[in-house]
């Protein structure tokens, strides 16, 4: 298996380099389009970034294959220029100056919400448009302008699951615990503050753990002792998540486990097994039951390219077309990010990713931010089950 | 309050095990050795890789992890640390030598393995619950190969030849040269044993935690962590250190979770003021 899995990732290694080689000398004939990525892709927290990029590389390698993708009268081949910033503020600083002096105006990241508030100056300054993985308000809303947040943040998606969770699993007690880290603490103030207003009575709410730990039990100790109805893991990063599910059921905890991250089903399963099922997490395109089959030749491709799929990407597989179709909608916003702002108060075409033919990519954000300056993913809250998320409830954001 | 105590004692028996195989290669070679989390780190793929993926029996897994460590230190340590510790008499050398190992090792763990974390099936299923505490079956398993894994090593560095030439290294190496031990066979032997250690724990604990390639740098930092309050190169002091830290762990982790996550802030500042105080750790290294 092992030998399959290198040989495997050496025939891809030989297939980067000739696929590279390919989209060098197709770019003499077509124009290259650069779009750049900035976020983590090594350390902890490497799944969030590199399920970023390999999204990205995929949907490149589909559209050049293709013969590129058209924007106005012109044909071009996309270039993903990528940058490890290490969840480091100023490598991503670094990184997003390195974009600039590529004269590249569209960036994929950062991950964390330091990284995003970090790069904000840098990105004004350069006309550059980016989409973050990072829910502070103030970089969406007035007098930002740059920066479109490339998920649903959990103060939109925490809500609608704890009041689903209230109205159809009688939960009445529950317990936060986060990483002790900007993203998991804001995300959990955001889910105490909803869970109250909503009338749930919150058990714990300043329990943290650190996001290098490796075995939960001593910080699950005390909070499964509370016996709440729902336990939240604000932020869980998703090498975190089958540990603290493990270690709760092994404590004895029978009640509802859930996050507003995005999760994996193959690390579900592998670090949790059954322990894992009834865990209720947020996704993209990714159940059968409405991905379509655009979705499903993405998920093949990247299968094909990487060896393994990442569900993640049901989510970030959006950022890449977001902009494409943008620049299509408005073709002199290639190098002309007042354009592109322009064109997002009105922009609508046709989900790819979705069974629902009248399902329709378009900026949202209006409710929470005054302006629209996010992508509208389906919000899809899953269920995991024996292996496979199972869909609980889909919900859509502004 | 025996749930905490006996979560300090399990979290506890892992720390010393890991800190075992790097307090033994800087006791014998004065080596930071900052590539330590990420042996462990391959280790724990490599159990993953045996037991999670080609379906073989647990204790081989665990086996083919400690052997390819123990291979691969002792040539870490014939073609890079000997050839550098020769040539270079700063010691900050062997430092950045060990530093670029460990950028190597994540490097190439993340292009094998992937950027995911890895879990295998449960060694022994069920759980431990009574007298007041709840323990899974797989983690009582864990511990207690852990402390069999601490006592085979004491015994064999006090009972045995090679175990002998290795503390007398680590004591006083010019004496130990006088005296007829053969310096570099031993130290190589010693640092293909700590990496042994590491690669042995990462197999063991695979089965409880997982493993993902991003870990080896927090890991080495724990590892540091319990051998500052035990003391550098001393093997009692990395089981002390071990057994402190992960009571420390166990108790704040429960006496103040209101406050948020100070128990790591406590921690460290009650060391900072613990190697002002005393900076060769609890039991500090003999010459030193």
């Amino acid at each position: 298996m092992i030998k399959t899995l290198i040989s495997r990732r050496g025939l891809l290694a030989s297939a980067c380099i000739a696929a590279v080689s390919v989209s060098s000398m197709s770019a003499l004939a077509a124009d290259e389009l650069k779009i750049g990525f900035v976020g983590v892709t090594s350390g902890p927290a490497a799944a969030w970034g590199t399920s970023n990029v390999r999204s990205m590389q995929t949907l490149e390698a589909i559209y050049n294959a293709a013969g590129g993708v058209k924007i106005g009268d012109k044909t071009y081949m996309i270039k993903v220029v990528t940058f490890d910033d290490q969840k480091d503020p100023k490598r991503a600083v670094e990184g997003m100056e390195k974009m600039a002096q590529q004269g590249i105006h569209y960036v994929v990241g950062p991950n964390v919400d330091d990284g995003a508030a970090a790069v904000r100056p840098v990105a004004e300054k350069n006309n550059i448009i980016y989409f973050p993985y990072a829910f502070p308000k103030e970089l969406y809303t007035k007098p930002a302008s740059n920066a479109v947040l490339g998920m649903i943040a959990n103060y939109q998606s925490g809500p609608a699951i704890y009041k689903y969770l209230m109205d159809n699993r009688g939960v009445k007690k529950v317990a936060f615990v986060a990483a002790n880290e900007s993203d998991p603490l804001s995300q959990r103030d955001g889910g105490v503050t909803a869970a109250k207003a909503l009338g749930l009575e919150v058990v714990a709410a300043n329990d943290t753990y650190q996001n290098d730990t490796r075995d939960f039990t001593p910080v699950l100790t005390p909070i499964v002792a509370l016996k709440p109805d729902l336990l939240v893991l604000s932020g869980v990063a998703p090498a975190n998540a089958p540990l603290l599910i493990r270690s709760a059921r092994e404590l004895g905890y029978e009640g509802l486990i859930s996050t507003e991250t995005a999760q994996d089903a193959k690390v579900l399963a592998e670090g949790a097994g059954d322990l894992a099922n009834g865990f209720i997490s947020v996704g993209g395109a990714s159940t059968p039951e409405i991905a379509s089959d655009q979705m499903k030749a993405f998920v093949a491709k990247y299968t094909e390219m990487f060896g393994e799929y990442n569900d993640e990407s049901n989510t970030k597989v959006y950022a890449l077309d977001y902009i494409l179709e943008t620049l299509k909608a408005n073709p002199a916003a290639i190098d002309n990010v007042e354009e592109f702002k322009k064109t997002m108060d009105t922009f609508s075409a046709p989900n790819p990713y979705l069974k629902d033919p009248n399902a329709k990519l378009s900026y949202v954000g209006m409710s929470s931010f005054g302006q629209k300056r996010q992508v509208a993913v389906p919000m899809v809250v899953n269920e995991y089950k024996d292996g496979a998320f199972q869909t609980l409830f889909v919900g859509t954001v502004d | 309050m025996e749930q905490v105590i006996a979560n300090g004692l399990y979290l506890g028996a892992q720390y010393a095990l890991i800190a075992l195989g790097l307090t033994l290669i800087f006791g014998l070679m004065n080596v930071l050795n900052f590539a330590h989390g990420q042996m462990y780190v391959l280790g724990g793929f490599i159990t993953y890789a045996v037991y999670g993926q080609l379906g073989l029996p647990f204790p081989l897994a665990v086996f083919a992890s400690g052997v390819t460590l123990f291979v691969i230190g002792g040539l870490m340590e014939r073609y890079l640390f000997r050839t550098v510790i020769k040539r270079s008499h700063r010691e900050e050398s062997t430092m950045l030598l060990a530093a670029a190992t460990a950028f190597f090792f994540d490097a190439v763990i993340l292009l094998i393995f992937g950027e995911k974390q890895r879990g295998v099936p449960k060694i022994v299923k069920g759980v431990f619950n009574d007298f007041g505490v709840i323990l899974p079956y797989d983690r009582i398993l864990v511990g207690i190969l852990a402390g069999l894994c601490i006592i085979a090593f004491i015994l064999a560095l006090k009972y045995t030849k090679p175990g002998r030439a290795m503390r007398a290294l680590a004591q006083d190496r010019v004496a130990a040269q006088l005296m007829g031990v053969q310096v570099e066979r031993y130290t190589m032997l010693g640092f293909a044993l700590g990496a042994m250690l590491a690669g042995v724990t990462g197999g063991l604990l695979a089965s409880i935690t997982g493993i993902n390639a991003g870990i080896g740098g927090p890991i080495s930092i724990k590892a540091f962590t319990m051998i500052m309050i035990g003391g550098a190169g001393v093997v009692g002091g990395a089981i002390a250190g071990g057994f402190i830290l992960g009571m420390m762990e166990s108790v704040g982790l429960t006496v103040l979770r209101e406050y948020g996550d100070v128990t790591y802030l406590v921690i460290f500042a009650t060391l900072m003021i613990f190697l002002s105080i005393r900076p060769n750790g609890l039991m500090g290294k003999p010459w030193g």
